[in-house]
């Protein structure tokens, strides 16, 4: 059965027709035609598809996207700023190596986003917790820690967060 | 040489932009108008007769447009025995053949019309272990074939075995075994394919070897009765490859069948568990080892033979032992070898390529068995390694020329980092193994070439075509690099084209860590060209002599005059817009005079070899059997780093992944039917499982690499296994001789050395385990 949902979806609002067992993942890639969040397994092992629903990490192939509707999501589509800047969570993989084939990316750089919300500077370990949900063949975290680190310590990552957040979201 | 302004330098991946921001698409991100979905119906055995298929069903469901079985296809036969189907007809021989194959509106309608095609099969004895599979009495997977033993003489002899054994004072004997593991890509298998109205096909797939699956494709369309028409492959963002993708597959094959039939464009795409079950693995090694020293420590001999799992077809796994010769003919000076490998056919599911190709099983028995040999000698297992170790401008017995060699240094760098000499808490150890890989290609084809097209456009910017794959390892960068170096440009200004056979030149593929060897030896090539004519027209223009003329910061300097310089984009127009003017564009082919192994399996495989040494420092729970790893040094000789980021990269991937293997990971086979599928029972390493890892570079400039630099891809991933299980060793006392090492078996070990037999109570049969 069909229903309709509202929600912020990278900071425009939308209304959109669901099915009731779609994922979100299925709604934002299949319907709404965001590809950049990915399916690695379907079934929450793997965190690809990890996006964020009001501030938290959730893996987007086992959320109903029912439960999306009057929520805040955000997805990797969203982390750059509208015009383009990007994010310095986004920033800091590119410069330190923390991208190689690219799959985990998004939903790596998702679960830092929910990591740096909630904790501006956190330590290796809180780093390593955060992301044990997404799993990379290729780097063996090395870097991406690295990169994640780098945001915590450089401080900016509020300022630079902030700075695009308070411009008004972009129309329809 | 001069001072490099771009070689050398920790240079972003060139994608990494688009891949951060969501915007690379992969096979599972490509969508074509009117394109179906096909969905592979797969065995429900391991060994049966198909006595009846009936489709009926399936076909008539609302959105299917096709559903073929193995009685509706041509002779299409895949992998390097050409033994495989894409489709089976009247017999299974493992629970992944490909049974039927539906072409649908929607996956659902695909999946839905899966469900309604009736199999009826009478089930064979099957044969899941390789030695019952040898025996005469066992059942024949493939009847034609007469025998279970492929017919793939594995055999070398170099030097007297049997007398350096005699002349030996010490001697280790012993069997090691390493089971199924698998790549765990996390962008999963995929293809599309495509007819044109004259049948011309286009394939996009995610494939390391896009000139080779190009003349696979090819074949099928001979086999299909279309002869003399195009094939274009073109890559999507490949999400992971790790040798997985080095071998074209019956998903890749079955696309074009139901493409051809449906005329529609049909995509294939992988989900978790198919991609657990229907890509391949490493292949399963039982392997027999003996070497001996003599007194001073000095090896003399190494006897190794092995039986090799291939599964119930025949890719690239069959033909790892050409790989596992190199460690055991040629890792450490050992004047005589020799070397047995059979292959056997069973009902398990059919092994591949996959990172090291063989070398990390065979480096696993040889470096285990030098701990304890030294052991047995008296000697420190570093200074053993140190005796034997390889050096520059040696021969092997197998006839590899040894060019630069940094082994020892690697040894010396990894007992640093690991803090050999600091004291150990109980339950602590430290091991130690290193590697050989081939560094600079690997002639295992006719040709070991790589194509590159370089052209360069009025405003200095230039685009690269090159054969070579990138699958997230860096081929892309690290090419720019070196185009930008020849060319006094900014990597920004170079883009690397990687993705088309129709645009790009030929490849053998992305295998044997050669891309940055043999791809980088090619965009030189041609770069130096385009190099030339630029100093020619600036010669002219500037009214200088050429051998003055440098290129940096995107201009030409006269270096007696440089204040009259010129851009490189302006003299480019120059010549454009004049009358008879042209265009800047340049092709190189470089193929290395690498020789094939010979019938005898000498011959110098590699321009250069690759070496390293990994030190690890573990912690062993001896109430547990769990093995904790404090600190990870891996060390490896790599020509030079072209970009030391993504080197390490390579390295501390590699490492993980090795980390992996020698503990965590394994695909469990009951009766041929793959009980782990997914993340949650398949064990690759999390974050929380992340170790330090140091990864320090040596660096030998070898004569014949791009700038001196070697192969790194795989090496990272060799030595892991022997150097934990040494380092176990050198903890607890417990020599583990199979993979991978989980805290059972070290638990087990510990209790056989203290002499108890039972491992606690089953709870299942409420039976005391045996330890043993």
């Amino acid at each position: 059965m069909g229903r309709k949902i509202a929600f912020e979806l990278n900071s425009n609002e939308i209304t959109v027709e669901i099915e009731d067992h779609w994922t979100l993942l299925h709604l934002l890639r299949e319907k709404l035609g965001l590809t950049g969040t990915k399916e690695g397994c379907g079934s929450g092992e793997c965190g690809a598809c990890t996006v964020l629903v009001d501030d938290m990490a959730v893996n987007s192939c086992i959320y109903l996207a029912a439960e999306a509707d009057r929520r805040q999501v955000v997805t990797i589509e969203g982390m750059a700023s509208p015009e383009g800047k990007l994010h310095p969570i986004q920033e800091s993989f590119i410069e330190k190596g923390g991208i190689q084939c690219g799959f985990c990316s998004p939903g790596m750089i998702m679960s830092a986003q929910a990591l740096l919300d909630e904790t501006p500077h956190p330590s290796d370990e809180e780093i390593r917790d955060a992301i044990a949900g997404n799993i990379c063949r290729c780097t063996g975290y090395v870097q991406i820690i690295d990169a994640i680190r780098a945001v915590g310590k450089s401080g900016d990552q509020e300022a630079k967060v902030m700075a695009w957040q308070s411009e008004p979201p972009s129309g329809e | 040489m001069t001072r490099l302004a771009t070689v050398g330098k920790r240079i972003p991946k060139l994608d990494a932009l688009e891949k951060a921001t969501g915007q690379s698409r992969y096979i599972q991100d490509l969508k074509i108008p009117e394109m179906l979905y096909g969905k592979i119906l797969y065995s429900r055995y391991p060994h049966a007769r198909i006595v009846n298929l009936d489709v009926s069903r399936a076909r008539k469901l609302p959105g299917v447009r096709a559903v073929l079985t193995g009685e509706d296809i041509p002779p299409i036969r895949m992998g390097v025995y050409k033994d495989n189907p894409p489709l089976k007809a009247g017999k299974v021989r493992s629970t992944r053949d490909e049974v039927a194959a539906v072409a649908a509106t929607d996956p659902d309608t695909a999946r839905a019309a899966l469900d309604l095609i009736e199999v009826t099969y009478e089930a064979l004895a099957g044969v899941f272990d390789p030695e019952t599979a040898m025996q005469t009495d066992a059942p024949l997977i493939h009847e034609a074939h007469k025998s279970n033993i492929l017919k793939m003489p594995w055999k070398l002899h170099y030097g007297d075995v049997e007398a350096a054994r005699k002349d030996s004072r010490h001697v280790v004997q012993d069997r090691f075994c390493a089971t199924w593991v698998t790549h765990c890509c996390l962008g999963t298998s995929g293809c599309i394919a495509q007819f044109d109205h004259a049948n011309n096909l286009t394939v996009y797939s995610n494939t390391q070897i896009p000139s080779l699956a190009q003349k696979d494709f090819l074949s099928a369309l001979n086999v299909m009765g279309l002869s003399g028409r195009r094939v274009r492959v073109i890559k999507p963002t490949i999400g992971g490859g790790f040798g997985s993708k080095l071998d074209t597959y019956a998903y890749e094959h079955i696309a074009i069948l139901l493409a051809f039939h449906t005329r529609k464009p049909v995509r294939i795409v992988f989900d978790r568990e198919e991609e657990f079950i229907a890509t391949s693995t490493r292949q399963p090694a039982i392997m027999d080892i003996a070497q001996g020293c003599d007194e001073n420590g000095r090896l003399l001999f190494r006897d190794v033979s092995m039986i090799l799992d291939n599964g119930a077809y025949t890719s690239w796994g069959a033909t790892t032992p050409s790989v596992m010769m190199m460690p055991i003919s040629s890792l450490y000076k050992v004047p005589n070898v020799r070397y047995e490998a059979l292959c056997v056919y069973t009902n398990n599911t059919y092994s591949q390529a996959m990172r090291g190709y063989g070398n990390p099983q065979a480096t696993f028995a040889i470096e285990s068995v030098m701990d304890m040999l030294a052991e047995e000698a008296g000697i420190d297992p570093v200074e053993f390694r140190r005796i034997n170790a390889n050096r520059p401008g040696e021969i092997s017995p197998q006839g590899f020329r040894i060019t630069t060699c940094g082994l020892n240094e690697c040894i010396e760098a990894a007992v640093q980092k690991i803090k050999a000499d600091a004291p150990r808490k109980k339950g602590e150890g430290i091991g130690f193994a290193s590697l050989i890989h081939v560094g600079g290609g690997a002639r295992v084809y006719k040709s070991d070439g790589c194509g590159t097209i370089v052209k360069m456009n009025d405003y200095a910017q230039v685009d690269v075509f090159t054969g070579a794959t990138d699958m997230g390892q860096g081929a892309d960068t690290v090419i720019a690099q070196i185009v930008a170096e020849q060319l006094g440009l900014d990597v920004g200004d170079i883009n690397v084209m990687h993705t088309d056979t129709d645009v790009c030149p030929w490849d053998v593929g992305a295998h044997a860590s050669r891309t940055t060897f043999i791809a980088g030896n090619s965009a030189l090539g041609a770069a130096a060209k385009i190099r030339e004519q630029l100093i020619e027209i600036a010669s002219r223009v500037l009214e200088a002599p050429p051998e003055i003329l440098e290129l940096r910061d995107g201009m030409v300097i006269p270096s007696e005059n440089p204040e009259k310089r010129i851009k490189i984009e302006k003299l480019l127009r120059k010549v454009h817009f004049s009358p008879g003017g042209n265009m800047l564009m340049a092709d190189y082919f470089y193929d290395p005079h690498n020789e094939n192994l010979d019938r005898e399996f000498k011959g110098n495989l590699s321009m250069t070899y690759a070496f390293g040494t990994h030190g690890v420092r573990v912690r062993v729970d001896e109430e547990t059997g769990k093995v904790e790893i404090l600190n990870y040094v891996a060390a490896h000789d790599v020509g030079r780093a072209i970009n030391p980021m993504l080197l390490e990269g390579q390295v501390y991937g590699g490492v993980m992944m090795g980390i992996g293997y020698a503990l965590t990971e394994q695909v469990i086979m009951e009766k041929g039917e793959i009980m782990n599928p997914n993340f949650r029972d398949y064990k690759i390493l999390t974050a929380k499982d992340a170790v330090p890892i140091e990864a320090p570079i040596i660096e030998t400039i070898d004569q014949d690499g791009p700038y001196g630099a070697k192969g790194i891809g795989e090496p990272g991933c060799v030595p892991t296994a022997p150097a934990i299980a040494n380092a176990i060793y050198n903890a607890v006392g417990v020599r583990i001789r199979e993979l991978p090492i989980t805290p059972e078996r070290v638990l087990a070990a510990l209790k056989q050395k203290q002499g108890i037999t039972s491992c606690g109570i089953d709870p299942l049969t409420e039976k005391e385990y045996d330890c043993s």
